[in-house]
């Protein structure tokens, strides 16, 4: 039925019934159903600021999970937290912001029309991007060895006997200590959640770089590049939250 | 952008030209660094605090420092500083929501047992 209507429409669209011809400036990237490129950017952020909500509440269930389960099994959260390596989450974390910032400059030079610039810039991010990763693998094996991967093989021994293993913690109750499995199904599921979204990420660096190559992104149309600065730079800001929730929970007693 | 920034001062009463009145601004490479230090800076001084005893302010801290990161982030590497309100109010709406989501949730959790002891 819908169809009919469009069919049955005299062949007059509205835009020239209210637009001069003249007024309209063609640039190839410019979607006709928009009126101006400002409009259709516009239009371009704010439905890229909608999906990144949807990633908000995504990541949202998971923080709130932690939030309630870190009151309930404090000592066991703390505990394992302290299982995690400080140095190699804090290198982490700057490794990120690094490929963020080298992503900002991207989205300049793509402005500027720097082609060159633009190529490098995004192969430096998937580099960053690419060395984040690889600490987390280096960071799970360390996991997968110890056997403290939620799940059938997972080891208490390490909580409730932390001298035997030359651990300078405070022995947990045995019920408590399997809680500690809560803590690491948390931090796998959140980030490998973040390393998925990471890994997605650089797929579609790899992309945007044989593109920018092309030149598609340095003579005027920056969308893509904009719109793909945003995803990555919500990337990193979750990681900003989880590096102190997850590895810096309670440091002080160790020392 | 100069070719188009002469749009602007077209006179626009149906307000099509440019709906948000936002001006296309290009953020520079010097205030990209200085937010890249910033965030660095934050990510020493996080670290740092963690190894502080201060009782049940560690968290809060840590959170704060985070939060700010995040805003900053958001402002200059995500340009919403410049961009329309309309940008500015749908991430102001998404993290309001957030927030009242999360506390329902935990109000739910935190009531659940009154009563029953």
């Amino acid at each position: 039925m819908d169809n009919s209507i469009a069919s049955t429409e005299p062949l007059m669209p509205h835009e020239t019934a209210v637009h001069e011809p003249h007024e309209h400036v063609f640039v190839p990237q410019h979607r006709h159903h928009f009126e101006t490129e400002e409009q259709q950017r516009e239009a371009g952020s704010f439905g890229m600021w909608l999906f990144l909500l949807t990633e908000i509440m995504f990541f949202g269930g998971m923080f709130f999970a932690y939030l309630l389960y870190r009151n309930w099994y404090y000592d066991a959260f703390f505990t394992a937290s302290n299982q995690l390596s400080v140095p190699l989450g804090a290198a982490n974390t700057a490794i990120l912001i690094t490929s963020g910032f080298f992503m900002a400059l991207g989205v300049w030079a793509a402005e500027v029309r720097k082609q060159q610039l633009l190529v490098w810039t995004l192969i430096l991010t998937t580099v960053f991007g690419c060395a984040f990763l690889g600490v987390k693998y280096v960071e799970y094996k360390e996991k997968w060895e110890k056997h403290h991967i939620p799940g059938n093989s997972f080891d208490v021994s390490e909580f409730v006997n932390p001298a035997a293993h030359g651990v300078n913690e405070k022995p947990l109750p045995p019920d408590m200590a399997q809680k500690t499995q809560i803590f690491f199904f948390l931090y796998f599921a959140m980030t490998g959640m973040h390393a998925l979204h990471m890994i997605i990420g650089i797929g579609m660096l790899a992309w945007l770089i044989l593109r920018a190559q092309r030149g598609d992104f340095t003579a005027g149309y920056v969308a893509p590049i904009e719109n793909f600065g945003l995803y990555w730079h919500f990337v990193d800001i979750v990681w900003l939250f989880l590096f102190p929730l997850l590895y810096l929970i309670n440091r002080h007693p160790l020392k | 952008m100069a070719e188009h920034a002469s749009e602007h001062h077209i006179h626009d009463p149906a307000n099509i030209t440019n709906p948000e009145h936002a001006d296309h601004h290009i953020v520079t490479p010097l205030q990209y660094a200085y937010v890249y230090i910033a965030l660095l800076i934050g990510t020493a001084v996080t670290v740092a605090a963690a190894y502080v005893n201060m009782g049940p302010l560690n968290p809060v801290i840590a959170l704060a420092i985070a939060s700010t990161k995040m805003v900053i982030v958001i402002l200059f590497f995500m340009h919403v500083k410049y961009q329309s309100n309309l940008i500015k109010m749908t991430v102001a709406s998404g993290f309001f929501t957030f927030l009242v989501l999360i506390t329902m949730t935990l109000s739910d959790y935190i009531s659940r047992a009154w009563g029953l002891w």
